[in-house]
């Protein structure tokens, strides 16, 4: 990587954008707004990935990064259909009101 | 090669078909399997004896190896010596003529079926018992007779009192057992076989000083086993109780067979015995105590088999005294002849029995001579046998011991004649009251039919003659007579003993009605003891059973599988209840909750790896 960006700033990025999922995580009750921050945090690793891969001439990265997506996507439509499900059953996307696991 | 194996296997095939089948099978077959079987086992028995020669040595046959372990090694062997083709016959005659019986007896009962199938069952253990050739294979028969003992004083199932019977003889005589049991291992370690033959050779060449000790605790433990079988002091609480079987029962298992097997086998380890005065001594002390002991209590007893229940014990106490006197012979002539008398009686009182439809009381007896004479007649000659009036068979067969007894310890003698006059005093009593005096009773009295009547007459005629079977001179090869002087005094104070026994019976109970009772009342108290069996199983009660019972239910029910298994059972569930009700509390529900709990473990994580790779 003879000039261009320097690693570090990817890396920083990358965390500024994990960071802002986490709290995303923590501070949105929306169950789709939470759900989005989740895709946030896996996108955030994603570039650490390809940054790492880029910066030391290796195709593990990319490998990871595909991998991340595909389970990403899997995911994505599993969790897309439970929280239907939940608003088909409660009518509220409220993540404090799914609480029928306390005890 | 005798083919020996066909002797009790003829009875166990009868068994098995009637067990099996006899269920749907018309009387007519289950009588013809249960008797056939029998009848084909004594004919063999006979071609067994009947071969030239034959009673020379012992013949044993083996078949197979049973089991072999270490030095040890059992066979199935069975043996036809003197003293065994003694027992075969009375156990094949006596039991043959009491199935015949049977099948009057108990014409009118329910489980006709199952009670020819045990009979047959007894009969091929018993068989078994007496012709294993060593110890194991006796030890077989000796707890199969003891299941059918159990299997049919419970005949009558639905009676409380038959089944407590039939678990109390079996119970007791699981500490007979025990004794044998012990015996055998003992014999195990001293001598490394089981073997009859084996044994009694290494008993008879070895030094008497090295093994006097272990002898004394084989016979000693023996004797346990054999109070049990043959119910003596202490064991021999069982026996009365066991009349709640039907009479044939009685007839052939509690008094002809079965209870004479301990009789048999302390005359088949006579080597040992011979080798250990102490213990043979006890067999004398213990027979005598019990002879004289059932005697007293059979003099009040009001019910006839209980009578005659009692009196089987003490003529087992007979028994063994004469064993203990060194007299091998002369007790098995008793045994011999004890088992035609005794049956014989057995199989009158079921007689009489039979004809007052159930009632046993001798109260409500009387003036039967009339209305039941063969039965009269036949249980008559009983009574001469078993009270040892001359010529009749008993009085061989007793003077042979009482003899016996005055060749070892002159007292013993005296016990025994006091005995023998109690015997015939009971005896005639039982007799008088049922026979004599007016009818008291309220049943109509017919005499039994001719399938009872026959058996009854065979062995009235094996009761008067018996006693000239000169069993003794048989043994002879087995047993050397101790070779006591014949003393005619002696011989005429033992009969004049039971002739006042039966004189005296005359006086109380027929020439003197009513006599007996102010008698009775004037001895208040002892008579009451008498009467109540001097209370022996109220002791037992006390003694042994409650506070086994108690403390089976304290200590091993509540205390230890209910305290201790249980608790440890019930206490990992409860445990692993509360530890989980803690856990719970993790489990808020809340989503963000437990992503804080993710956060701080990856946090947790790292500081951890980071602070190890840093330290590296």
């Amino acid at each position: 990587m003879s000039g261009g960006v320097p690693l570090s700033w990817y890396l920083m990025l990358s965390a500024v954008l994990f960071s802002l999922g986490v709290a995303g995580f923590f501070f949105r009750r929306n169950l789709i707004t939470m759900f989005m921050s989740i895709e946030l945090m896996l996108n955030a690793v994603n570039l650490s990935f390809v940054a790492f891969s880029y910066r030391f001439r290796q195709v593990d990265g990319h490998i990871f990064t595909f991998f991340v997506m595909v389970v990403a996507a899997a995911e994505a439509s599993v969790g897309l259909a439970i929280i239907l499900t939940v608003f088909k059953n409660r009518g509220s996307l409220q993540v404090d009101d799914v609480d029928s696991m306390k005890n | 090669m005798q083919h020996l194996w066909l002797i009790p296997a003829f009875p166990l095939a009868g068994f098995l078909v009637n067990g099996l089948t006899g269920r749907r099978a018309p009387r007519s077959v289950v009588n013809a399997v249960a008797i056939g079987s029998v009848v084909l086992s004594f004919f063999w028995v006979l071609k067994v004896l009947a071969v030239p020669g034959a009673m020379e040595t012992a013949h044993v046959e083996r078949y197979f190896t049973w089991f072999a372990s270490g030095g040890l090694n059992i066979g199935f062997d069975l043996a036809v010596d003197r003293l065994t083709a003694v027992m075969l016959l009375v156990v094949t005659g006596v039991g043959l003529i009491i199935h015949i019986y049977s099948t009057g007896y108990m014409a009118h009962e329910g489980g006709y079926y199952r009670f020819f199938a045990f009979l047959n069952l007894f009969m091929f253990f018993m068989l078994l018992l007496v012709m294993g050739a060593n110890f194991l294979l006796m030890f077989v028969g000796w707890e199969g007779v003891g299941l059918c003992s159990y299997l049919l004083i419970g005949f009558y199932f639905l009676r409380q009192s038959a089944t407590d019977a039939g678990n109390k003889a079996f119970i007791v005589n699981r500490v007979g057992d025990f004794g044998f049991s012990l015996a055998m291992f003992l014999t195990v370690v001293q001598f490394g076989a089981l073997d009859f033959a084996q044994v009694f050779t290494q008993v008879n060449t070895r030094g008497v000083e090295q093994n006097a000790g272990a002898l004394t605790a084989i016979g000693l433990l023996l004797l346990v086993g054999a109070t049990g079988k043959s119910a003596q002091i202490p064991l021999y609480v069982w026996l009365p109780d066991a009349m709640e079987g039907p009479t044939p029962v009685s007839a052939l298992i509690h008094a002809a067979t079965m209870v004479t097997a301990g009789v048999y086998m302390v005359a088949r380890c006579a080597p040992i015995y011979l080798h250990a005065p102490i213990a043979l001594n006890t067999v004398a002390l213990i027979g005598l105590a019990t002879a004289v002991f059932s005697a007293t209590i059979g003099l009040a007893q009001n019910d006839i088999k209980k009578v005659f229940a009692y009196s089987t014990v003490s003529q087992l106490g007979y028994m063994f005294l004469g064993l203990g006197s060194g007299a091998f012979s002369a007790s098995i002539f008793h045994l011999v002849t004890h088992a035609f008398f005794k049956a014989l009686l057995f199989l009158g009182a079921g007689s009489v029995i039979h004809a007052l439809s159930g009632e046993q009381d001798l109260r409500n007896m009387g003036g039967l001579r009339r209305k039941t004479p063969l039965t009269f007649w036949t249980i008559l000659a009983a009574a001469v046998a078993i009270a040892g009036v001359p010529p009749f068979s008993g009085f061989h067969s007793k003077d042979a011991i009482l003899l016996a007894a005055h060749h070892h310890a002159p007292w013993m003698y005296w016990v025994g004649v006091a005995t023998a006059g109690m015997t015939a005093f009971y005896v005639f009593r039982a007799v008088f009251l049922a026979f004599f005096g007016e009818y008291r009773g309220s049943a109509h009295p017919h005499e039994s039919p001719a399938v009872m009547t026959v058996p009854l007459a065979v062995l009235a005629v094996l009761s008067l003659a018996g006693g000239y079977f000169n069993v003794p001179r048989w043994l002879e090869p087995l047993f050397p007579t101790a070779g006591g002087h014949h003393d005619q005094l002696l011989v005429l104070i033992s009969v004049g003993a039971g002739l006042a026994g039966i004189a005296l019976a005359y006086y109380f109970y027929v020439a003197r009605p009513g006599t007996a009772d102010r008698f009775a009342a004037s001895l208040g108290w002892l008579y009451r003891l008498v009467l109540d069996k001097y209370r022996i199983d109220e002791v037992y009660a006390a003694v042994v059973v409650r506070p086994l019972v108690r403390g089976s239910e304290k200590l091993l029910w509540k205390g230890f599988d209910a305290g201790l298994i249980d608790g440890i059972v019930n206490g990992v569930g409860s445990k692993a209840r509360s530890i989980g009700g803690v856990l719970r509390l993790a489990q808020s529900g809340y989503i963000r909750s437990y992503a804080v709990w993710v956060v701080l473990g990856a946090l947790f994580i790292l500081l951890v790896v980071g602070s190890w790779g840093g330290a590296r």
